[in-house]
């Protein structure tokens, strides 16, 4: 056997999308974005076999749902921001930009609670109310799923241990944000907008 | 030795060919167009199968019988353009030979189209679990009439069968006559059927619908015109009134008992509309029973009223708890029912 | 912050004395302790593949048991409740339980050697896949045998199995299997391609990875988009029967033919996720035995990828007695028979290798040889219900039996069977028996034929299926009878294959690390390969790195530490090492998180509060398994800060 490389140099941390755990990430947002697509393709197939879609009898209120989309894309300037502190290691804005990401989370899931209510019908009323509810419901898992862990990144960079490749866990965090915040466009479409504007 | 073989083979295929029920056996135009497919496509699998088998087998005693040293590695391989060529016109023939085929197909399912024109009858199939409710509209009312498990049409004409389901999935196939319909619940679904033999085509649910999906069978009798109308006449008549004593006591007994609770007989006390089960105005009409399960004699139909449960776990029908009198005043009722 | 051990380098030590630090790294614990805790890809390997082939028993016991029911007219060996559970139990076993986690398996096992890995990705994952698979296999086999086994059949199909008709928790139990078994497999699919990415040994470009890699790289990406299809349909099963929804409710607005569509989706790509991973077993098989390379590498891949594809244009076909229009049904048809261009494109490559290859002929070669001719029939018959008009007479009949079981016997199992005669070695060090090889293949090749031929002519005689018995006078008890008797000369041969794994189990470890003198890099590694796999992660200097180099010593990269469990990770495309990671110590997380996660499942299908409740513990598990327990590296100095 012959030496011909040596690796001893190589760093054993990256921001930069180097890292397996950052391709398993992207890979997981593929699996749920194959998901919702399914939905969505119900959603449409179960149109097109109902000449008097949407069911009623209301339809769902649009308001909130879009104040949490606004609300939402404009979160996307503190995780952009978060961000370039996270690749600068700048652990003290860092904890500060995750103690506002946990706010802007734990204000999304009381959003999201509220916006049940304006959804005007029920899972168990018809098609119509089934597929709604299993949108917003896949999209609701990822809220939470995503706020859970922002909140436990926040206390890990307090608490510790704090390395280099920690820094790589919050960068996954934040686009995972951005998956959360990007996935709830056409979702928020879906609910609200395709029954009056893609129905008969 | 060979011809042995071959002769065998000839003889099983023929013998597997015909029958009723039998896909490769047709008794209308719908069948006949795809047996005729289906000998194409399977002479041309066969010959495909057998040529990539023989290439395969020759490149395998080639390379096995190679006297050169089995463990030296031939890693420098020259560009084997050869073999690329080959492999180029291998890969568009296949294009060519699937081509071939789809075009079949096509042409095939446009014939099966063309199975159309007016349908001289047009028939309401009703799929339960698990049996088969018959109605035949008409515009007169009084001549319009249901039925259970068996269909007739008249020879040589298209017949308009459209299909509902009760409950589940289920799927009204008659292999010699035509492909199967699955028939979904929600849905009507519509076909249309001609037979140009005469006989008693048998057909099976093929969507698996639960206990009884193996014993849901029909039957589909096609016969000359004049004969099919007879029966249809035959069929609109209300039930014969019954004339011994036993049997006007069989139908008294079919009134109170439990029967008339899912049991229509037109023309008797039990008349009226019922889906839960079979119509029995013109049962003994009817080849089997039981959807096909047995043949319609006696002995079978004392059977399965005693206690059909047994026979077919799962149907709704139950035990039979009538004293013994009253249960063969009853048989006996139910025999007249031509 | 910073770690406070000097770090150990695999140059600090003498070549001698690496193996023993290495092991102390990589493989700490003994007896059960490592056993629930391993996150060797090769334990857990190994671990999937015994637990595959203990379901693809029990699911041929069903098979057996329903011959004998269907051997003669009328008989009365299986109720019509236990017969639908039988075959619904067969079907849901070998495709969920059986035929994809196998697959998986060898390839969890084979993919991070052949691309010179150290481990696979995400070990731990890994771990809580089989756990998961094992507790879902057990769920469901547990109910079967308490007499709640699902009874729809494995495609499940509403409304029989909705809220209406599906009575109790059997169909419940079924949807929430898929679950088990979609997580189980997503996260393996994840893996590969992650390991194959970027963990491949420094200068193995993609068009240098073997043909059984590209293989497993195409089915994963067709496990990401196919199996979101399945669970969002099972889901929304449990959800009509349990919540009262109405997505297959044709009452208020569903449709039950949206269910056939999000299986079909499915279920489609799903066969090709089984076929694919033995058609690139066989390749490698192919090349070996021919010691000489694959004709055609970019030919064979091109055709892996294209079978990919174009697998999820065909789902339509499984609906075509359903009325659907037309002009979709043409689309389906067209696309189903150009599957058959790629497929064979791959049969034609292994022509033109054996053509000028030196064939020594194995069990394994058998097995090809085997596949050439049971798969061929079967993608023949395939080619003739891609024929709609064809295929209204023949779906739901045996035909569709027969066809299924010769490309599933053919192409998938038998490949299969070759790959474990010629893996084993690798694998345990021992090798199996030529002499109970053939016989294994000879019985395989008769049963095959005598059980499933029958049932091609069945189906167009009008045996429907998923019928628990059959009137007598219609011409098929002689041809069902044959087939019952192939059933059992099958069954001898997998009691034979049985037979020879446990008598090759029973001898010494001696075998030598590469026996068949194969080309690839899992062959440079000993027999069985130490738990770190490679002492030095071997650079990759040609397709076929054990043949361009036959000076007995590969070429190496140095610089990892002993005193963690380091890896090299390469870029996607060249495999430039440019990082390094750090692999996971042994864990008992993955287990736990696996049980909560079970709790979690099987409340959920008796009450919805289940998946509140059950969340916490599931997240709590995912908190330890996940949070770090040391810093390992370095936060990165000024310099590297700006670099």
């Amino acid at each position: 056997m012959s030496a011909k490389l040596d690796v001893r140099h190589l760093r054993d941390y990256d921001l930069n999308g180097g890292m397996p755990i950052w391709l398993g990430t992207l890979a997981f947002m593929i699996i749920e974005g194959s998901g919702f697509a399914m939905a969505i393709a119900a959603y449409l197939y179960l149109q097109s076999q109902n000449p008097d879609w949407p069911l009623g009898p209301k339809l769902p209120d649009p308001m909130l749902g879009g104040v949490l989309a606004l609300f939402l894309l404009v979160t996307e300037i503190p995780n952009q921001w978060i961000k370039r502190r996270i690749r600068a290691f700048n652990l003290k804005n860092v904890r500060i930009g995750l103690l506002l990401m946990s706010a802007i989370g734990l204000a999304a899931l009381a959003f999201r609670a509220f916006e049940f209510g304006f959804l005007n019908i029920r899972w168990d009323t018809n098609a119509f109310g089934s597929i709604v509810w299993a949108l917003i419901f896949l999209h609701t898992t990822h809220v939470i799923v995503d706020v859970v862990e922002t909140w436990i990144m926040t206390a890990m960079m307090f608490i510790g241990p704090v390395d280099a490749r920690r820094f790589g866990d919050l960068i996954e965090n934040a686009e995972y944000w951005d998956f959360v915040v990007f996935t709830w466009l056409p979702v928020y479409f879906f609910i609200y907008w395709a029954p009056r504007w893609l129905a008969h | 030795m060979k011809l042995r073989y071959i002769s065998i083979l000839l003889l099983l295929s023929s013998a597997s060919c015909a029958g009723n029920p039998s896909a490769l056996d047709p008794a209308g135009p719908g069948a006949k167009e795809v047996a005729s497919l289906t000998w194409v496509f399977l002479g041309v699998s066969l010959g495909v199968y057998l040529l990539t088998l023989a290439v395969f087998f020759w490149s395998v005693r080639r390379g096995a019988g190679a006297a050169r040293n089995a463990d030296e590695i031939d890693l420098n391989v020259p560009p084997e353009r050869g073999k690329s060529i080959i492999i180029g016109a291998a890969l568009i023939a296949t294009v060519g030979v699937l081509t071939v085929l789809v075009g079949f197909s096509y042409w095939t399912d446009r014939a099966l189209t063309g199975i159309g024109g007016k349908p001289a009858v047009e028939i309401e199939v009703t799929a339960h679990r698990w049996w088969w409710e018959i109605r035949y509209r008409d515009p007169a009312e009084s001549r319009g009439f249901v039925t259970a498990n068996e269909l007739h049409v008249p020879l040589n004409e298209p017949v308009k069968i459209t299909l509902n389901s009760a409950d589940v999935i289920h799927s009204f196939w008659v292999p010699n006559i035509t492909g199967k319909r699955d028939i979904i619940p929600g849905r009507t679904q519509e076909i249309i059927v001609k037979v140009d033999r005469p006989g008693s085509w048998i057909g099976r649910c093929s969507e698996y619908c639960g206990l009884q999906h193996a014993n849901m069978a029909f039957r589909v009798v096609a016969e000359p015109r004049a004969a099919f109308d007879a029966w249809r006449d035959a069929q609109a008549q209300p039930s014969r009134t019954p004339t011994t004593s036993e049997e006007v006591r069989g139908q008294q007994v079919f009134s109170e008992a439990s029967c008339v609770l899912c049991h229509v007989i037109r023309g008797s006390p039990a008349a009226g509309y019922s889906a839960t089960a079979p119509d029995l105005t013109h049962l003994k009409s009817r080849s089997t029973i039981a959807a096909g399960a047995f043949p319609n004699h006696k002995g079978y139909l004392a059977g399965w009223v005693a206690d059909a449960p047994n026979l077919k776990p799962g149907v709704l029908m139950p035990v039979n708890m009538l004293p013994p009198a009253d249960f063969q005043a009853l048989i006996a009722y139910l025999e007249t029912l031509k | 912050m910073s770690a406070a051990q000097q770090p150990v380098y695999d140059t600090d030590m003498p070549a001698s004395a690496l193996p023993e630090a290495l092991c102390r790294t990589w493989n700490p614990h003994t007896g059960l302790w490592n056993w629930l805790t391993s996150v060797d890809h090769k334990s857990i390997a190994l671990r999937y593949m015994v637990t595959a082939f203990a379901f693809l028993i029990l699911g041929g016991i069903l098979a057996l048991a329903m011959r004998l029911q269907l051997a003669q007219p009328e008989l009365r060996l299986l109720s019509p409740d236990i017969y639908n559970q039988f075959f619904t139990m067969h079907g849901t076993t070998m495709m969920f339980l059986f035929a994809v986690p196998v697959m998986e398996a060898v390839a969890i096992y084979l993919v991070p050697l052949m691309v010179g890995a150290r481990i696979i990705a995400f070990p731990r994952l890994n771990a809580f896949s089989y756990w998961v698979y094992l507790f879902g296999g057990c769920m469901i086999w547990v109910a079967f045998f308490v007499n709640a086994g699902p009874d729809a059949g494995w495609f499940s199909y509403v409304p029989l199995a909705g809220p209406e008709y599906g009575a109790g928790k059997r169909s419940d139990l079924w949807a929430q299997l898929i679950t088990f078994t979609e997580i189980s497999a997503l996260a393996v699919a994840v893996e590969i391609v992650v390991t194959v990415f970027r963990m491949r040994a420094p200068g193995m470009g993609l068009n240098r990875i073997p043909v059984f890699v590209w293989a497993m790289l195409v089915t994963s990406f067709s496990i990401i988009f196919a199996m979101p299809s399945v669970v969002v349909g099972s889901s929304m099963l449990i959800s009509d029967r349990l919540l009262a929804t109405h997505f297959f409710n044709p009452a208020e607005g569903g449709d039950a033919l949206l269910w056939q569509h999000l299986f079909w989706f499915f279920g489609h790509p799903e066969v090709y996720i089984i076929f694919i991973p033995a058609v690139g077993m066989a390749s490698m098989i192919v090349e070996t035995a021919a010691r000489r390379p694959l004709f055609g590498y970019p030919l064979v891949v091109l055709s892996l990828i294209s079978i990919g594809f174009l697998s999820f244009g065909l789902w339509v076909h499984h609906m075509f007695a359903a009325g659907l229009p037309r002009m979709g049904n043409s689309f389906f048809s067209a696309s189903s028979m150009a599957i058959a261009i790629p497929t064979g494109a791959q049969i034609f490559c292994w022509i033109a290798t054996w053509w000028d290859g030196r064939l020594r002929i194995t069990t394994s070669v058998l097995f090809v040889i085997g596949f050439m001719i049971l798969f061929v029939l079967g993608g023949l018959s395939g080619i003739m219900i891609a024929s709609v008009p064809f295929d209204l007479q023949a779906t739901d009949t045996y035909f569709i039996v027969g066809h299924i079981h010769y490309v599933l016997l053919g192409g998938a199992v038998a490949p299969l069977l070759g790959a474990v005669y010629h893996w084993f070695p690798k694998f345990t060090g021992r090798t199996l028996s030529e002499r109970l090889g053939a016989w294994n293949y000879w019985l395989y090749l008769l049963g095959a034929n005598l059980t499933f031929a029958p049932m091609l002519i069945l189906g167009l005689r009008g045996m429907t299926r998923r019928i628990f018995t059959y009137p007598p006078g219609f011409g098929w008890a002689d041809l069902n009878l044959i087939a019952t008797i192939g059933s059992f000369v099958l069954g001898l041969s997998f009691l034979i294959f049985l037979i020879n794994v446990a008598r090759a189990l029973t001898l010494p470890r001696v075998c030598a690390a590469n026996p068949w003198d194969a080309p690839t890099l899992e062959w440079a590694t000993a027999s069985p390969p130490p738990p770190y796999n490679f002492a030095f992660t071997p650079l990759a200097e040609s397709r076929w790195p054990l043949w361009s180099n036959r000076s007995g010593a590969l070429p190496y990269a140095t610089g990892l530490r002993t005193d963690r469990k380091e890896i090299i990770i390469t870029t996607a495309v060249e495999a430039q090492a440019v990082l390094r990671d750090i692999a996971p110590a042994p864990t008992i997380w993955p287990l736990l998180a696996a049980i909560v996660t079970t709790g979690m499942l099987v409340g959920s299908i008796y009450t919805p509060s289940a998946l509140v409740y059950g969340a916490i513990p599931v997240g709590l598990a995912l908190v330890g398994w996940l949070y770090p327990r040391k810093a390992e590296a370095e936060l990165p100095s000024q310099e590297e800060k700006s670099a």
